[in-house]
């Protein structure tokens, strides 16, 4: 076991004339992403890497001030773009933390399947670019079908494919329909064959390996020094998963394996992410098993918006309606740190409330952005196409780099 | 897992630096504590180190602005993470406006870089110590901390909104 730090640079070497600058991004093809990379290279290999990030930034913490707690969901699809999911789910917890609400069993359930769902999506697109980048298409345009189903899914819940915004304060707004329960069901009886496919395209194969194995590696204790969290400090061989540790919305009533790696190289990250999408899988399952009946919302009045027609006929639900669009509801003051395993990692939103329409602070701890800042001492001393994989495999998404 | 909890662990912090909790609560848990600005280092330093404590993973730093809090305007929020004991603390810190300065975590977190870095482009703080610190996500060019309460999201100007109708 070799960590991937080939050391091709000696200490006596300096950024003299010798060493050429190479503009990586931030419209680069292969970044997947705006985010721009200034390397200094000696033929092929790296010297040094100064990565400048901000350019989709929105200023989302700023917005958050202004906007009532049921008006965030919006910024925080827009985070990690590709299991918006996660992210919605991710902030109700964080209001519904701060403002005490009992969920029933079935709203947590609903959860879990649609943040596995989520999470599948987003380990498919990171593991197939994984796949481009070593020159692999096929696997790309097979498992974004596997892709397009699970946005059939999310638009059967809630009317949206990308920025889903799914859930309210308390819940869904709406229950699983039986259109959902069969597409559901149908993904999980032919996904596991179309996935297999795609795991024998490249899990053994000679040149992905060679590409992959040893290369943008990072040890246990460098990782945890930089604050990776998610399946890149796995990959590195440190199993903490949130899920587990601080358990959410009942994640502690399924059964599933913790996948982690030991080399926290590109290979590792690829195949911790594909055993994950496995247990995904599982958990899903499960909670389809065991799904509870009951009310898909908490009886939360206060913050959760009557239905429409109740609106109309019932002065109740007027007077409800009217204060929550209004900002009238009192939120307790207080202060929440609320953490979930997004697919990239530790998910947390910490919110001070003072009591007022919308959050005194938000800060949503991004996992991209903590953990992209190890990219230069990753890729030091590779060459510039190893660079690009250990890129896509850490699976940085542009918009939960900069919020 | 053993079994440390919040009152251990700010025994412990008691215990070393007697002086140095000006302030612990526990909301939702999380055991929150104010320290003197000059203290915050040596005592995560202490946090991280402490076989018996553990605290090896930065969760996050971030910045709060309090503009009507007399000579503590600005602050610093860590949330540290004992990944082996699960437990979590958060410190804060508050200094006044005028003086915004903070020693650098950068030292004992090579995570606290970019964190710091992003604290400083949005509330002005200046880490001390802190190897590069340039705006990250905003442009080089701003000259105002766009995350401070003086500074409005929408333009001030503006006479056809009025959001005091909306309780904002």
């Amino acid at each position: 076991m070799s960590l991937a730090q080939p050391n091709y640079f000696s200490a006596q070497d300096t950024m003299d004339g010798e060493l050429a600058t190479l503009n990586l991004g931030p419209t680069h093809p292969a970044t997947h992403g705006v985010f721009q990379n200034v390397l200094k290279v000696d033929g092929e290999r790296i010297f040094s890497a100064e990565p400048t990030i901000g350019y989709i930034h929105r200023a989302f913490e700023k917005i958050a001030e202004r906007r009532p707690y049921y008006q965030i969901t919006p910024l925080t699809d827009r985070l990690n773009y590709c299991s918006s999911p996660i992210n919605n789910m991710g902030w109700w917890m964080t209001v519904e933390k701060l403002i005490g609400v009992e969920l029933p069993k079935r709203v947590d359930y609903m959860r879990v399947i649609m943040m596995e769902l989520a999470r599948i999506a987003d380990h498919l697109i990171c593991n197939s670019v994984v796949g481009v980048d070593t020159g692999a298409l096929t696997g790309f345009t097979y498992m974004f079908q596997e892709r397009e189903r699970i946005y059939e899914m999310y638009e059967q819940v809630c009317g949206s494919r990308l920025t889903t915004n799914i859930g309210r304060i308390g819940g869904f707004e709406r229950d699983f329909d039986k259109v959902f329960f069969h597409k559901l069901r149908s993904f999980i009886k032919e996904f596991p064959g179309r996935f297999d496919e795609f795991c024998r395209l490249l899990e053994r194969n000679r040149i992905f390996m060679d590409r992959t194995i040893n290369v943008g590696g990072i040890s246990a204790e460098r990782a945890l020094s930089y604050g990776f969290s998610g399946p890149n400090l796995r990959a590195a061989g440190v199993d903490y998963d949130v899920r587990v540790m601080n358990p959410y919305a009942s994640y502690e009533d399924f059964d599933f394996i913790i996948p982690i790696g030991d080399n926290g190289d590109t290979y590792d990250r690829f195949m911790v992410r594909q055993e994950e999408i496995r247990q995904s899988l599982n958990i899903i399952e499960q909670a389809l098993e065991n799904l509870p009946e009951g009310p898909f919302h908490a009886d939360v009045p206060d913050f959760y918006l009557p239905p429409k027609n109740e609106v109309y006929h019932n002065m109740e639900a007027l007077i409800y309606h009217f204060k929550i669009v209004m900002g009238e509801t009192p939120v307790p003051v207080g202060e929440v740190y609320h953490a979930v395993e997004g697919a990239n990692g530790e998910l947390g939103f910490y919110l001070i409330s003072d009591g007022g329409r919308a959050p005194y602070r938000l800060h949503f701890r991004r996992p991209c952005f903590i953990y992209y800042q190890a990219f230069p001492e990753m890729v030091q001393g590779a060459m510039i196409s190893d660079a690009i994989l250990t890129m896509s495999s850490l699976n940085v998404i542009a918009g939960e780099l900069d919020a | 897992m053993s079994g440390l909890t919040n009152p251990i662990v700010l025994e412990q912090i008691q215990q070393q630096f007697p002086d140095a909790v000006l302030s612990a609560s526990e909301p939702f848990g999380l055991l929150t504590l104010e320290l003197k600005k000059q203290d915050v280092l040596p005592v995560m330093a202490f946090l991280r180190d402490a076989p018996t404590l553990d605290f090896g993973f930065l969760t996050d730093i971030c910045g709060v602005h309090y503009p009507d809090q007399h000579q503590r305007e600005l602050g610093v929020v860590y949330h540290l993470h004992s990944l082996v004991n699960n437990v979590r603390v958060r410190i804060k810190t508050f200094f006044p406006e005028k003086a915004p300065k903070m020693p650098s975590a950068t030292k004992l977190f090579a995570a606290a870089n970019w964190m710091e870095r992003e604290t400083y482009d949005f509330y002005g703080i200046v880490f001390d110590g802190h190897p590069d610190l340039r705006r990250i996500l905003n442009v080089d060019e701003m000259d105002y901390f766009p995350m401070r309460k003086e500074y409005r999201l929408e333009d001030g100007t503006r006479t056809d909104k009025d959001d005091r109708y909306f309780g904002r």
